[in-house]
């Protein structure tokens, strides 16, 4: 019987366990999870949990019942330690050992962090057990300092001025969400929380000084990919473990997906990471796929969002590159969306409050259809027929 | 705790007692119904976790805000007047015995 080893039990681990069932996989499928919890959803920590409308019970993927059904063993609160490619096995922190044919590395990513010197009390968010700390912390202080004005930095920002706090973001750059938005959206996320009462520094220092003068202090500066248990195997890495279309690493029956993964993306033009859902799942399905001998390339369109107060922005395609754009809704009410456009093709578009063009636009961009900008600015026109 | 049956869409017939809060989407995916995808996790972004509510408890379901209501126009099954993202909905007691059907594609 073959044997599927998943090492990380977040989007990509719980996808490709789920999808090799679909596929009909009839071989073991252990999937590891260095948490104590079942598997659970990642994105709402600093959304919907942090606010209360979602519980840790909202959250998990599957019940214990689902895993149960599908013979999908779940192991909690192992640590994988190390890889031996040799003899096709890895083992965890506290000596076990699991046998694989084929290895899944779903390792995700990890917080940066800010030296102890300048933020020693400092809390980040990236699993349950760092949503709850924050949730129980932010019931007791009054002033809170985000350093880092991203999209996990400004979500928690968010939610502690909705929750009432007086909120401070440090953000080093000159603006708001740099690496992945345009100025123009930067400036209108930028108003809304000065709005909402939050106090945004751009150009900030971020030193021991001024970080000592809050009741709490919140990091969210960006991630690291979990690369050296492949690295130490001896796979290749290069700021993430490098992937094929396949999904395959440089041992062909190790795989890696998500957040980790080092790949080649058409629609970013480039070699690159993704921390999405979105990459999570369709590599997960890829790997899957091809342990199952129904082989197809990862091309799916990048998506990502982000909802703080009430804006939430989707986007669509990478928009790093582009030549022109145009707009489509209404921008005074906040509710449009910005089509990018590179030598007259559409690679991207960001949405804000405009579910439906969001849709229409992963399909159009998926497709290679570029509608005409008279057509995106004309809201009379379906852009895809359904 | 509403007792929900979710019909997949090759027709088998599947019932939980869901807890209350749960929304129908959670529901179906924590239980491994077939043809809810739910790729966004619930958050009202994707449209695809889109089904078809048993007409008698239309009027037993939350009102659909705006946002709702556009992303079903965006589905990709036909949208119907019995149309809901099955993440917008949540169990209460009112809804025990709903029947709740899958479209074949999402």
């Amino acid at each position: 019987m073959r044997k599927v080893v998943i090492i990380g039990a977040g989007h990509g681990g719980v996808q490709a366990a789920t999808s090799l069932r679909e596929m009909g996989f009839e071989g073991t499928i252990q999937l590891i999870a260095d948490e104590v919890h079942l598997p659970y959803q990642k994105p709402p920590l600093s959304k919907g949990f942090l606010n209360g409308k979602q519980t840790a019970e909202n959250l998990l993927f599957r019940n214990e019942n689902y895993y149960n059904e599908h013979q999908i063993e779940v192991l909690v609160g192992e640590k994988i330690e190390a890889i031996q490619l040799q003899s096709q096995t890895v083992t965890s922190a506290i000596g076990k050992t699991f046998e694989y044919d084929y290895l899944l590395l779903a390792t995700g990513a990890r917080n940066r962090e800010l030296s102890k010197e300048i933020a020693p009390n400092a809390l980040y968010l990236r699993s349950m057990s760092d949503a709850q700390q924050l949730k129980r912390a932010l019931d007791v202080v009054e002033n809170v300092v985000v350093v880092g004005g991203g999209f996990i930095g400004l979500e928690v920002a968010a939610s502690a001025a909705e929750a009432g706090k007086q909120v401070t973001v440090l953000e080093v750059q000159n603006r708001l969400m740099a690496r992945v938005l345009p100025p123009l959206l930067s400036d209108l996320f930028l108003k809304k929380h000065q709005e909402m009462g939050v106090n945004v520094q751009l150009n900030a220092t971020v030193s021991a000084e001024t970080l000592a003068a809050f009741d709490l202090v919140v990091v969210g500066i960006g991630v690291a990919p979990n690369q050296e248990l492949a690295q130490e195997a001896g796979i290749e890495c290069q700021n993430g473990i490098l992937v094929n279309e396949f999904q395959q690493t440089s041992v062909p029956n190790v795989y890696a997906i998500g957040d980790c993964a080092s790949h080649y993306n058409r629609f970013a033009g480039k070699q690159c990471r993704l921390e999405s859902v979105q990459n999570a799942v369709d590599q997960a399905k890829i790997a899957a796929a091809h342990i199952c001998e129904k082989t197809q390339p990862y091309d799916a369109v990048p998506w990502f969002w982000t909802n703080q107060f009430d804006l939430k922005l989707q986007m669509a395609g990478i928009n790093s590159d582009y030549d022109s754009y145009a707009f489509r809704g209404d921008i005074a009410a906040n509710k449009f969306s910005i089509f990018y456009f590179k030598s007259n093709q559409l690679v991207a578009v960001d949405s804000l409050n405009r579910p439906a063009d969001h849709l229409a636009a992963r399909k159009l961009i998926q497709a290679g259809i570029t509608p005409t900008k008279e057509q995106v600015e004309d809201v009379a026109i379906k852009l895809i027929t359904s | 705790m509403p007792h929900i049956t979710y019909i997949e869409p090759n027709g088998t017939a599947k019932t939980y007692d869901l807890p209350l809060g749960a929304s129908l989407m959670e529901g179906a995916v924590q239980n491994g119904v077939n043809g809810i995808v739910a790729e966004c996790g619930g958050s009202c972004m994707c449209a695809t976790c889109h089904i078809y509510v048993d007409d008698a408890f239309l009027s037993q379901l939350p009102e659909m805000e705006e946002e709702e209501n556009e992303m079903l126009d965006s589905a990709t099954a036909e949208r119907r007047p019995n149309s809901r993202l099955g993440c917008q909905v949540r169990a209460t007691p009112k809804l025990e015995g709903l029947i709740v059907h899958i479209p074949s594609v999402q």
